[in-house]
């Protein structure tokens, strides 16, 4: 850097007024457009494609603190976790061909999850585009269907504008994955460069809807005539950072709130209001009285047929209200009242100003009536088995006396998921960090990494079945080597459970390749020289807990648990949300 | 604003499925990759696209595409919301056929000597809108534009006669209430867009229908 300031100021148009260009190159400029954006943390793998990137990293890897991940798959995730636990922008690097194809299932999680990321894939020299060459793979198209936005630079001087759209994308309105594809050339490529341009404004992108007052009105209305009013809210509380407003709206309103398995965490699960989740293996209460409600309001989610079952059955009587900062989302799946369209970081205080101060005491009694029946039915049985063998709600219910909610829970996806997200504790937002829409096995480990590196002081705890972990299980070497402190709590049933259970209810119990075999995992965290131990009794669990969470540094817990343990309730498939069931004989 | 009205008269051109022709209209930025962004949109949900045409607009720097799908009124309308979530997107815009202007063009190769001895080209033409627009030897290329009947008509005219080739142009429309892209594209460049281009046909629609 410094011999090439002094080549500029020895040049005869070198003046020392002018803002000062210099010649630089094009993986110069992104390490330049990173730190400018804030970015400190990176999760990458490098190769031929990215080299001339990972150079220019070479001389800035104090600041911009590169973890080398074993999979590019673990990279994009735990970019994803970082985002999410964090709300700043994840930051992966990956080479061309199979290293940018790698991070497919990682942008198509981020894009249906709403995550920002920006990707950066090396790409072969432009000259070379088009000719089947050495690791060369269309990228961009490959990408299209799963990224927010992408482009492929091919010219260094339009690194600095491109990754400042890139970030803009990324964080904007409704967030999501971008990826920026720069060819070799233009990595190598030297051209002037005085300094870097945030972008705020892109003439074809409305990140935010216009807030139309009389909507509002409208809205807050519907909600002042109401007599069984009902809030389900989604991520775009913690996306829009509206957790505070969110918490005055309802407790103005007095209006019970039940949260999507994303938006989970946004209020403290312990909140007065607080009902519990919706969803297939949601709460009892938020789903059957869903087809109750009179006014529907739903904020920052998107009717995802998890969460409603079949549309036909799916709140016909009540009058809906949607807010929502994406237009594409209002109507898409469920027919609105009223549209509230906006960012809810504003719509919701202004929504709070024009409701009156209530109370539904009748009303909520209804969720706390569903909420004993689910008690009686399924979780005091889950929490208190009557037989040896432990369950997994116990489990995260010991977890829960220790960590007090102040965890941050990252889970895979399967049984031990939707038991976690059930019955897990939050008291903080963003606490919840999980493959929603897409519900991608493999997702925890190196989303809890990444976690670990946007949240340090929080303890973060991964919980994962022993089929999942066996999908990133190389990420253990990310761990090793960089040394976040990630718990890592394995529910291990044997079985590919969620499948499994599946296969019991609606396949006769004709179980087809779910009885996964699995390494011992303590040996092979040990091979990692991670700490561990795996217990199957009830008198070990809580120490053994309690060991994982003081242990310095990461931890494997592996805790046997009942085979063949099913999931209730459960709103089975093509089913209407109050047809809900509490056991396996009501279905 | 005018031309987001979309006033329909379903009934009248509505298949049994409740579907009947649209005409996407786009403007877009001028940007590679646009097209396969906008075409998955379709290919995504299996909606064919029945014609597609990409061309400059009235504006510099503005892209149009103009895209005819048969498919119901809330389908389009939830595609054209899912076009204009497109970060290179500026607008896009639906109408049924009573509400454009549209035209396509179609050209047609016949042997020179075949034609010239059996009928009268020029009452040909002239019967079908048409005009000749390159004459050899061997072949003529005759042109002509028009709705669809009109350039099909002309293949039955011209097959007796030997057609060697026939190609047939995307449609190209125009809305007939639209203002253009101009004064729009103006307030698209301010930073805070005002609600030129926030309008939101669907908002208007639920002003109509919406009652307390
Ligand atoms: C990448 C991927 N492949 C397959 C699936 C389908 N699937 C959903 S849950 C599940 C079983 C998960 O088993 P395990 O990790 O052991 O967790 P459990 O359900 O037993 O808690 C499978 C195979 C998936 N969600 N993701």
């Amino acid at each position: 850097m410094s011999i090439i300031s002094e080549k500029v100021s020895s040049s005869p148009k070198g003046t020392a007024a002018k803002p000062v260009t210099e010649e630089i190159s094009g993986s110069e400029i992104v390490m330049r457009a990173l730190l400018a954006e804030g970015t400190d943390t990176i999760f990458g793998y490098p190769g031929g494609a990215i080299m001339p990137i990972y150079d220019a990293l070479y001389d800035h890897h104090d600041t911009l603190n590169h973890i080398l991940v074993r999979h590019e798959q673990g990279a994009i995730h735990a970019a994803q976790g970082f985002a999410r636990v964090s709300g700043r922008v994840g930051v992966v690097f990956a080479t061309s061909g199979p290293g940018a194809t790698n991070l497919v299932t990682g942008l198509a999680d981020a894009q249906i999850d709403s995550t920002p990321l920006v990707c950066i894939t090396g790409q072969v020299f432009a000259h070379l585009l088009g000719t089947d060459a050495f690791q060369e793979t269309d990228v961009i198209n490959i990408t299209t269907p799963v990224t927010k936005w992408n482009y492929q630079v091919t010219d260094a001087s339009e690194i600095a504008e491109t990754l400042a759209k890139a970030f803009y994308i990324a964080k904007s309105g409704r967030p999501g994955p971008v990826v920026v594809d720069i060819t070799k050339n233009a990595q190598l490529q030297k051209v002037p460069f005085s300094g870097y341009t945030p972008c705020n404004h892109i003439r074809s992108y409305r990140p935010k809807p216009i807030v139309r007052n009389e909507f509002v009105q409208q809205a807050a209305d519907l909600i002042n005539k109401a007599e069984r009013p009902f809030v389900i809210f989604g991520q775009g509380v913690i996306l829009g950072k509206a957790e505070k407003e969110f918490q005055k709206f309802i407790e103005k309103g007095g209006l019970p709130a039940a949260w999507t398995i994303m938006g989970m965490s946004a209020i403290a699960t312990d909140h007065p209001l607080a009902v519990g989740m919706l969803g297939m293996h949601g709460n009892y209460g938020p789903n059957l009285l869903t087809n109750e409600c009179d006014v529907l309001i739903a904020i920052g989610m998107r009717f995802d047929d998890r969460v409603t079952g079949r549309l036909d059955k799916y709140a016909k009587q009540a009058k809906v209200i949607h807010l929502d900062i994406d237009p594409a989302e209002i109507d898409k799946n469920v027919k609105t009242t009223v549209p509230v369209w906006g960012d809810c970081k504003e719509t919701l205080p202004l929504l709070t100003s024009m409701i009156e101060q209530k109370v539904y005491p009748q009303w909520l009694q209804k969720f706390k009536d569903c909420q004993q029946k689910e008690e009686d039915k399924v979780i005091k049985e889950e929490l208190n088995p009557s037989t040896d063998i432990l369950t997994m709600g116990e489990v995260i219910n010991t977890l829960n006396e220790l960590t007090k909610g102040d965890a941050v829970i990252v889970t895979d996806v399967g049984q031990h998921q939707m038991v976690a997200c059930r019955y897990a504790a939050m008291n903080q937002s963003k606490s919840n960090i999980t493959s929603g829409g897409l519900g991608t096995m493999g997702f925890a480990l190196p989303a809890a990494i990444g976690a670990k590196f946007g949240a340090p002081d929080r303890t973060v705890v991964a919980i994962i079945g022993d089929g999942g972990i066996q999908m990133t299980i190389q990420e253990l070497g990310t761990i090793m080597q960089f040394k976040p402190d990630v718990k890592i709590l394995i529910l291990n049933n044997k079985f590919l459970g969620m499948v499994r259970q599946w296969q019991q209810l609606f396949h006769e119990k004709r179980y087809s390749f779910v009885n996964i075999e699995s390494p011992d995992f303590v040996q092979v965290a040990k091979g990692y020289y991670i700490d561990g131990q795996s217990i199957s009794k009830r008198e070990d669990l809580k120490n053994a807990l309690k060991t994982m969470l003081d242990h310095k540094g990461s931890y494997l817990l592996e805790v046997m648990v009942g085979k063949e343990n099913n999931v209730f309730p459960m709103v089975p498939q093509g089913r209407g949300v109050s047809d809900i069931v509490l056991s396996k004989e009501e279905i | 604003m005018s031309d987001t009205k979309h006033k329909h008269t379903p009934a009248a051109a509505a298949t049994p499925a409740g579907k009947q022709e649209y005409t996407i209209t786009v403007y877009t930025e001028n940007q590679v990759g646009l097209l396969n962004r906008i075409a998955i949109i379709f290919s995504r949900r299996k909606i064919n696209i029945e014609s597609l045409n990409t061309s400059p607009s009235e504006v510099e720097s503005v892209h149009r595409f103009t895209i005819v799908i048969e498919e119901t009124e809330e389908v389009v309308r939830k595609l054209c919301r899912q076009i204009e979530k497109q970060v290179e997107v500026l607008k896009a815009y639906y109408n049924t056929a009573d509400e454009i202007v549209w035209q396509e063009l179609a050209l047609y190769k016949v042997p020179t000597d075949e034609i010239a001895e059996k009928v009268k080209v020029e009452r040909l033409l002239r019967e079908n809108g048409a005009r000749a627009v390159l004459i050899r030897k061997d072949y003529t290329i005759f042109e002509t534009s028009g709705h669809r009947e009109e350039t099909d008509k002309l293949i039955r005219v011209l097959e007796p006669y030997g057609l060697i080739e026939f190609v047939r142009s995307a449609r190209v429309a125009i809305i007939k209430t639209s203002e253009g892209f101009h004064k729009k594209l103006k307030d698209f460049e301010t930073a805070e867009p005002g609600e030129e281009a926030m309008e939101n046909e669907y908002l208007d629609d639920r002003e109509e229908v919406f009652t307390m």
